[in-house]
């Protein structure tokens, strides 16, 4: 592996993102012989956002496999070969590229267990960077995890931290099932300390489980992937003027863990939702309806807020994008109105 | 039936084949007769009939309306599917799109299991869950059975780059249509095993037609054979089920040691697309019938038997009921077997469905991971 792993002190290191979706790759390609990583850049570029890097050197060109610029071929490809019995990570440069396979991923992956009663399966793993990133306008930032945690036969994935991308990557290319694995960009430069467990070779986090970043009893933040990181901002200037939050980051959009946050609103008794994509039907939707279906409702003191992206295709100007998506500040204002 | 085993049942009978046209191959790398035996005629006739009989059977039980949804059917087109098995074996992949009975039957599913599939029964090859268009057989290779027209390329190019990966020596059969040959993802995918040299065959059926539109009418190049570009293509008489077979021997060769090839077989559907087709309007009645009396490829096979005198008329009558026989003994069987149980609606979605969390129509429908 790497020395990217910089030690810190004793039973812990520090890591970017970036960092920790390349280790869990590479050991994850280490442990079996049918596990192989596809898609644009990959190998001999190093990756187009570098998360790749090394791994072509360390592996070679039958584990690492640079395609053309044709993603519904090599995502109908990658899906035949885990159909076969191997294993394919399919990297999508950014999820906005992947409306190009999306046949693959819901016609020809998720449905195919069920419509052939069991007979034939494809554990596949579709990866790559999801929502905003920087300035790259409309085609370039649409947050899909909404569309795909709809789909019956998926599992989707959104990992914050580094011990998010680790544990979850590991657990999805073991799993069984198609999982849609969406990363952020952003996030790919976060550093963050992590304890040596989490760089174990069988250091796997469960499926369909949230974790709750920060514990508190005014309200309940649920949320994934970069908004984690503003809503732990948030609520570190909430717990300033004596607002205690408790921020839940989902790690699995599908299945969603009801139940930590049903849990959770018995204790707060308030909701904010937040995500970056667009409101119609998104995460933040489905959790106000889970919350409806249970006997959580009742314990509702005011209806859920959410906290979305606008209504519009990503503006470029850098001043426009900034009222695009939810920020610190949005999810401040949020947990106040909840409070009234 | 008592049949006399006599020498000549293994005596070799000599088939000339029709001519070969080609794409960046030689004509003298193919061959242009080949033999075959009494027994391996009776065999083929057999078989065909049976293919022929079941998709005759199910164009009756659709308008009884005890199949329903889409039905897209194969007959004319025996001896493509006959050809195949008699070339490939079960290590070898085949992965077609909807119209893919005579496939599965070939494949290992019975009569019965297919039938009872179509007409949504329990005991169907896919528990009454996927219909017409999902067949599937792990065991012998048969990766299905697909609805979305051209999305079967890709995959079957997966499998056999799954195939190469794992240092198999076999190949995979990519079948589809003449619509599908225009579809994008095909090449996407061919570039892909062309580039990696994956040991797959592209094979189309052209039956002239892509649902209602000829190919003169989708296709800016009609010569399917050569859409393959610096790939290599052959283009065959589908309906003969000798040029069916020896090329796709030759085929499986040239993908073990080169990689992909074309190999475009001209054929013709009986039936129009599917059954919302009455397959008349963009031919004639005239032409349909003319296919049946000059090129059907059952009669092809009866014709050698009758002049080589394996078998007389009489005998082979006896054939044809005995395939009959067998089809409505199927057909009985399914139509009194149980639908599957409601139980089945929430299985299969998941590999490990125990884990999962599946929503019913109501939320107090649900049903709920193992573990909760």
């Amino acid at each position: 592996m790497l020395r990217i792993v910089h030690k810190l002190r004793s039973g812990f290191a520090k890591m970017t993102v970036r960092e920790a979706i390349n280790s869990a790759m590479a050991q994850e390609i280490e442990r079996d012989p049918n596990v192989f990583l596809i898609g644009e850049e990959v190998g001999q570029y190093q990756g187009a956002y570098k998360v790749s890097k090394g791994l072509y050197d360390r592996f070679g060109k039958s584990r690492i496999w640079d395609t053309p610029i044709t993603e519904a071929g090599f995502t109908g490809l990658s899906v035949g070969a885990s159909m076969y019995g191997l294993k394919p990570i399919v990297e999508f440069m950014t999820f906005n590229f992947a409306m190009q396979a999306i046949d693959h991923i819901i016609n020809s992956a998720a449905k195919l267990h069920y419509m052939s009663a069991g007979g034939l399966k494809t554990s596949i793993v579709f990866r790559g960077i999801n929502g905003a990133a920087a300035s790259v306008a409309a085609q370039h930032s649409q947050c899909f995890a909404a569309w795909y945690s709809q789909v019956p036969g998926l599992i989707v994935l959104s990992p914050y931290d580094c011990e998010d991308a680790r544990g979850l990557l590991k657990a999805a290319v073991r799993d069984p099932n198609p999982v849609v694995f969406l990363e952020n960009e952003i996030m790919y430069n976060e550093a963050f300390e992590v304890p040596d467990n989490v760089m174990d070779k069988d250091y796997l986090i469960p499926i369909g489980k949230a974790k709750i970043m920060k514990e508190g009893k005014d309200v309940t933040i649920v949320t994934f992937s970069k908004m984690v990181k503003f809503s732990m901002l948030a609520a570190a200037e909430l717990e300033r003027e004596g607002i205690s939050c408790e921020v839940i980051n989902l790690r699995t959009l599908k299945p969603l863990d009801r139940n930590t946050i049903l849990e959770s609103i018995k204790k707060t008794h308030r909701v904010v939702t937040v995500e970056e994509g667009w409101g119609q039907c998104g995460i933040g939707a489905e959790i106000c309806s889970i919350i409806n279906e249970s006997n959580a409702f009742f314990h509702l003191d005011a209806p859920v807020v959410r906290v979305t992206g606008a209504d519009i295709p990503t503006p470029y100007a850098f001043n426009l994008e900034e009222l695009s998506f939810p920020k610190a500040h949005n999810i401040v204002e949020a947990v106040k109105l909840v409070l009234k | 039936m008592i049949f006399r085993i006599s020498r000549s049942c293994f005596s070799s009978i000599s088939v000339k084949l029709p001519p070969f046209k080609v794409h960046h191959l030689e004509l003298d790398q193919l061959p242009q007769t080949t033999t075959t035996t009494s027994a391996e005629l009776l065999a083929y006739y057999k078989s065909m009939q049976l293919q022929r009989r079941m998709e005759i059977a199910c164009d009756n039980l659709y308008k009884q309306r005890l199949i329903r949804g889409f039905l897209h059917l194969a007959d004319g087109q025996e001896s493509i599917y006959e050809g195949l098995h008699a070339a490939l074996t079960f290590d070898d992949c085949v992965i077609t799109a909807y119209r893919d009975h005579c496939i599965a039957l070939l494949r290992g599913d019975t009569p019965h299991q297919i039938i009872a599939e179509m007409m949504a029964k329990q005991t169907g090859s896919t528990k009454g869950k996927g219909g017409s268009m999902h067949y599937y057989k792990k065991a012998t290779n048969f990766y299905g059975g697909h609805g979305i027209v051209g999305a079967q390329i890709p995959l079957g190019t997966g499998l056999a780059f799954a195939q190469k990966y794992n240092k198999k020596p076999n190949v995979t059969l990519i079948m589809f249509g003449d619509g599908a040959a225009n579809q994008g993802q095909l090449y996407e995918a061919a570039n892909m095993a062309q580039l990696w040299h994956l040991p797959a065959i592209y094979f189309i059926e052209n039956n002239l037609f892509g649902m209602g539109t000829s190919i003169d009418r989708a296709s800016a190049n009609t010569k399917f054979y050569t859409r393959g570009d610096v790939i290599p293509g052959i283009q065959i008489d589908g309906n003969n089920v000798f040029q069916v077979r020896e090329t796709l021997k030759f085929a499986k060769k040239h993908c073990l040691e080169k990689g992909p090839i074309f190999i475009e077989a001209m054929t013709y559907r009986y039936h129009g697309h599917s059954m919302s087709d009455p397959g008349v309007t963009y031919r004639t009645r005239e032409e349909v019938q003319q296919q049946r009396k000059t090129r059907d490829c059952i009669n092809y096979v009866k014709n050698i038997i009758l002049e080589n005198k394996v078998a007389d008329e009489h005998q082979l009558e006896e054939i044809d009921n005995t395939a009959q026989n067998e089809i409505d003994i199927a057909v009985e069987q399914a139509k009194v077997d149980p639908v599957p149980p409601s139980t089945e609606l929430t299985t299969d979605v998941y590999v490990d469905n125990q884990n999962h969390f599946i929503r019913g129509i109501l939320y107090k429908d649900s049903i709920l991971p193992k573990s909760q």
